[in-house]
């Protein structure tokens, strides 16, 4: 990138150049990162940024993403707020620490450009990678274009390092389909961002005044309710999660919520899409409403913690309700979002029939066509109450 | 070891169940894993110093007449102080049960 950037006004820009901007605005301390396709741009953008002073912070290049989140652990610890970046493998290879970062209340904050996992090799776009990294304890949200990348990413911060939650917060975005997209961004201007977020206070922080261990060994006798703290401080992280946003949209006019509807108030079908496809699906909406249909759509904002109340609400009422899932759990149910929201319905009265079906893996285009087939089986299932098995869209047999 | 209800509850970790006092291993006695246990042979020993640098648990420190000795609480029998004594006078006895 050239010249500076106007806050304020739209412009132009790739997604992956907003969320580098969005951690530059947000003042980030450290990024330790290694690049891994489609996430390259934001750490190419973050390393110049640093390299041409603009942003006054360390850039640690790491031999890998194992070691890129380790140190992440270790700077957060020490109190830096702390940034990177990954996808895919990347994503992959950082399993273990995710875990560790969470559990230790570090409140480090990552961008996810969502791709498939090998094999076979594919650079292109899914859920695998986040789907596989479901448990890690970490706050997880989805973005649907290149605003909510910036914006999330901003809010990250904020909501992790909350004193009340100190999590980290992992950022997801659809590889590719937003990554590399060019999209018309609004970035605000500094001063407005160092408001919504004060420099980095942190619950606690290695010190040599104060020395404390971190990650000790947690013995029977105490595993048990270290779980049960760490847990409970994800779903407590539910309050402040709805208080910032509420803030972010007074400061920024920009509003999110754990679960967010398009024309869903009076509809009978509704689809419930997670990440940028619902961003087709609602042009979708737009042309079955056009024809007289009561259909809506559902979208996951906030995947952990699960807004299982929010969730209930948004399809109360409706006759049938689909469930497009981007990743497979192998050997279970088949989408691990439609097992989630099937089970989160098991004791209630109302539990519409569920149609799943399993889409645009490993970079595969979801076209209109393919929305309406869905549509059209979903309307025929709550029609006649024989629920399809869930499927693969689109596969060749 | 502490009795159950002696143990935190759930509600009483330390943030990311951090240990906020320092030098607190010292407060866990691990003696009681060792089998076999330093004995010295003041006969052949130099007083080099060698096993009380060599103890990874920095357990050996000097008795009353001069010579090395092991803290029983924490010894764990790994052997390096005899593996590494110039003089051979360190010898790993059994514990008797």
């Amino acid at each position: 990138m050239s010249g500076p950037i106007v806050a304020g006004k739209p412009v132009g820009m790739e997604v992956s150049i907003a969320i580098a901007e969005a951690a530059k605005l947000a003042d980030v301390d450290i990024v330790a990162a290694y690049p891994i396709t489609p996430q390259t741009h934001i750490v190419e953008h973050l390393a110049e940024i640093v390299a041409d002073g603009d942003l006054d912070a360390e850039f640690i290049p790491v031999e890998s993403e194992h070691s890129a989140m380790s140190v992440c652990c270790g700077t957060s610890a020490a109190g830096a707020r702390t940034f990177t970046a990954t996808s895919s493998q990347g994503l992959a290879l950082m399993h273990e620490i995710l875990f560790i970062a969470s559990a230790l209340r570090l409140p480090i904050v990552m961008a996810v450009a969502n791709r498939s996992l090998s094999g076979p090799i594919s650079i292109w776009n899914d859920h695998s990678d986040v789907m596989a990294n479901r448990d890690v304890g970490w706050v997880q949200v989805f973005a649907e274009n290149g605003q909510e990348s910036l914006d999330l990413t901003i809010w990250a911060f904020r909501l992790a390092e909350d004193k009340r939650v100190s999590l980290p917060v992992m950022v997801n975005f659809d590889g590719f389909m937003l990554s590399h997209v060019v999209e018309p961004v609004t970035l605000p201007d500094a001063e407005t961002v160092r408001k919504f977020l004060p420099p980095f206070e942190p619950l606690q922080r290695l010190d040599v005044d104060q020395p404390r261990s971190f990650g000790p060994v947690g013995i029977p006798d105490i595993y048990t309710e270290a779980k049960k703290a760490q847990l409970q401080t994800l779903l407590d992280s539910y309050g402040p999660i709805l208080e910032t946003w509420a803030e972010f949209e007074q400061v920024f006019g920009r509003q999110y919520r754990p679960i967010e509807t398009y024309r869903a108030e009076d509809a009978e079908l509704l689809m419930l899409t997670m990440g940028g496809l619902g961003e087709t699906a609602m042009s979708v909406v737009d042309e079955r409403r056009a024809k007289g249909e009561k259909v809506g759509l559902v979208r996951i904002r906030l995947w952990r913690p699960f807004p299982f109340a929010e969730f209930k609400r948004a399809i109360a009422g409706c006759k049938a309700l689909a469930v497009l899932d981007r990743a497979i759990s192998f050997g279970g149910p088949l989408g691990p979002v439609a097992s989630e929201v099937k089970a989160a319905l098991y004791a209630d009265a109302h539990r519409p029939p569920i149609v799943e079906f399993v889409v645009g893996l490993g970079g595969r285009d979801v076209t209109f066509a393919d929305f309406h087939r869905m549509w059209d089986e979903t309307a025929a299932a709550a029609r006649t109450g024989q629920v399809p098995a869930p499927r693969m869209v689109g596969l060749r047999e | 070891m502490a009795a159950q209800s002696a143990q935190p509850k759930w509600t009483e970790l330390a943030v990311g169940t951090a240990i906020t006092v320092p030098g607190s291993a010292r407060f866990n006695r691990t003696g009681d894993w060792r089998s076999v246990r330093p004995v010295w042979d003041h006969a052949k020993c130099i007083r080099c110093g060698v096993c009380v640098v060599y103890c990874p648990e920095g357990c050996i420190g000097w008795n009353a007449q001069g010579y090395p000795d092991a803290d029983l609480e924490y010894c764990k029998g790994c052997g390096i102080c005899a593996r590494e004594c110039w003089t051979t006078c360190i010898r790993q006895v059994e514990e008797e049960v």
